[in-house]
């Protein structure tokens, strides 16, 4: 399964570190990154394959709840199913 | 990969401009239930929807978290109840609407419609036994919904049964009145009901259907207001585009939440209804789209011309993104669960008779409008018979889902809550309409030349 996370919030050291290592940790493959500032505006979308992930996809979704809180950021987890139907043919 | 762009859009939609899943709705055939003893039918009833459904509202849950795409309702569609209690001799089908009502408590769904009968030609005796039961049913029930047909473009409109329901609504009423006569939101009359509406009050599950199925319903007035926000002042031709193009994506994403939910549920899709049903919540409102379109407020002359293209410009984009269409797909313009609508009510841009002419191009018809306590009830069945007749001349769905409230005037406030909204109280014309409610009958079947 792939999934796209997305992360939007005011800049700061360690977005990036952050997210990429919850990834690790999981074993997460990161397939691709994209991110702009725009001011103090952080926007981060990051395309993961979770076929290895060793946790459910529940659990990672959870972490990355906490991650979202804990630096003030709104950060999710969706199938990349969804962003495909509504922008591709 | 996809842009940040395509990306940010998709999110906006969700979360600013409220899109989403409004229900996945389960169709199941009761038909095989049917017992000449009202207990054993009762017992069928409840094991077969608990075990057909039983994986219902976790599929929601789990699409939900995954997609992350909010899906608002879970809801269960079963044969018109008239057709299956036709094997027993009862006259009372209180306990069926009770079993029904049990067992979408025990799987956790929101609404469960079918407790309906299809009369447009005539009655049976079960199709008379289940209009009398209508007001008990719903007063002693919380999620039951129920719909009887009194018209089609091919039969004609049931007069009798038009008089009928006008006596059964205001029942209905007095029995929920210390609720402000909600069990009235739970009713509504067709006329060319449709077999596979996902939508409440009128859902359920025809018999030309499957075993089981699986419909789901999209939404989503806020994402096209947001897309019109971008081309102020255009022309006609750039705005239909517009929408065509917006309801595009809203469908593909109803289309694959759809065959996910009956992957997952091991229950063929069925269609995929493109409706724009908004929510009292601020930016889910249709008639903010009329507003964005040019019009002052939604009821204000061009309001009717606005609605059909929008209902006609859905429908063309919707259609293009989804493998089976169908149920109601089109704007639905109910009144208390609009806020636009509330508004315009309220400033006095918004009539009756206006929003009857709207029926005439919009996806469905009369909905959730609350009315005078004491309008007699010969005038509810005229407002039926209006209503039944745009839909059989005009060969579509047309429906009415009206509220007399009890001890309310025209002018005062009624909250019905949740989804349903609050509405004030619209007047309807004060001249009686009994002499002719009171012939019954039919009105025959139009003819389908001729037409001018």
């Amino acid at each position: 399964m792939k999934a796209i996370i997305t992360v939007i919030g005011n800049d700061k050291v360690g977005i990036i570190a952050g997210v990429s290592g919850l990834m690790a940790r999981y074993n997460a493959n990161i397939l691709d990154i994209n991110q702009t500032v725009f001011g103090t505006n952080f926007i981060m979308a990051m395309y993961v394959d979770l076929t290895d992930i060793i946790v459910s996809y529940k659990e990672l979704k959870d972490k990355l709840d906490e991650l979202g809180k804990n630096m003030d950021l709104n950060v999710r987890i969706q199938r990349e199913e969804i962003f495909n139907a509504m922008n591709r043919i | 990969m996809l842009t940040t762009k395509e990306i940010m859009d998709t999110l906006k939609m969700l979360d600013e401009q409220k899109l989403d899943v409004r229900t996945i709705t389960m169709g199941i055939s009761l038909l095989d239930c049917a017992h000449s003893d009202i207990k054993i039918m009762c017992d069928n009833i409840y094991d077969k929807i608990t075990n057909y459904a039983k994986n219902l509202v976790k599929v929601g849950e789990d699409i939900e978290e995954e997609y992350g795409i909010k899906v608002v309702n879970k809801r269960i569609a079963v044969t018109p109840i008239a057709l299956v209690a036709a094997a027993c001799k009862a006259d009372d089908f209180t306990p069926l609407a009770m079993a029904l009502d049990k067992a979408a408590k025990e799987v956790g769904v929101n609404f469960i419609g079918g407790f309906s009968a299809l009369v447009q030609k005539g009655y049976t005796n079960a199709d008379r036994s289940l209009i009398n039961s209508i007001p008990q049913a719903l007063s002693e029930t919380e999620l039951v919904c129920s719909s009887v047909n009194v018209a089609s473009t091919r039969a004609g409109i049931n007069m009798d049964a038009v008089k009928h329901l006008g006596g059964i609504i205001k029942d209905l009423a007095a029995k929920t009145a210390d609720k402000d006569a909600i069990g009235c939101a739970k009713f509504v009359a067709f006329s060319n009901a449709v077999e596979d509406n996902p939508f409440m009050a009128g859902a359920f599950h025809g018999v030309g259907e499957p075993e089981c199925t699986i419909n789901v319903g999209v939404s989503g007035p806020g994402v096209v207001k947001s897309a019109l926000e971008k081309i102020k002042g255009m022309p006609f031709d750039e705005v239909a585009n517009t929408i065509k193009k917006t309801s595009f994506k809203i469908t593909r994403m109803g289309q694959l939440v759809a065959v996910e939910a009956s992957k997952r549920l091991n229950v063929p899709f069925g269609i995929v209804d493109l409706s724009l049903a908004p929510t009292p919540e601020v930016g889910d409102s249709v008639a903010h789209i009329f507003e964005e379109m040019g019009l002052e407020s939604a009821g204000a002359h061009g309001t009717t011309a606005a609605l059909a293209m929008l209902n006609d410009a859905v429908k063309k984009g919707g259609i293009m993104a989804s493998s089976h269409v169908g149920g109601l797909s089109g704007a639905f313009i109910p009144v208390s669960e609009d806020a636009g609508m509330i508004d315009a009510v309220l400033r006095g841009s918004l009539t009756f008779d206006k929003l009857e002419a709207m029926t005439s191009v919009c996806s469905v018809g009369l909905d959730m409008i609350a009315i005078p306590g004491d309008t007699p009830k010969e005038t509810i069945s005229a407002i039926i018979a209006d209503e039944a007749a745009i839909g059989m001349i005009n060969a579509k769905t047309t429906a009415v889902r009206i509220i007399p409230v009890p001890g309310k005037k025209e002018g005062d406030n009624v909250e019905f809550g949740g989804l349903l909204g609050h509405a004030p109280i619209l007047g309807v014309n004060k001249f009686s309409s009994k002499d002719f409610i009171d012939r019954g009958g039919r009105i025959p079947a139009p003819i389908h030349s001729f037409k001018n």
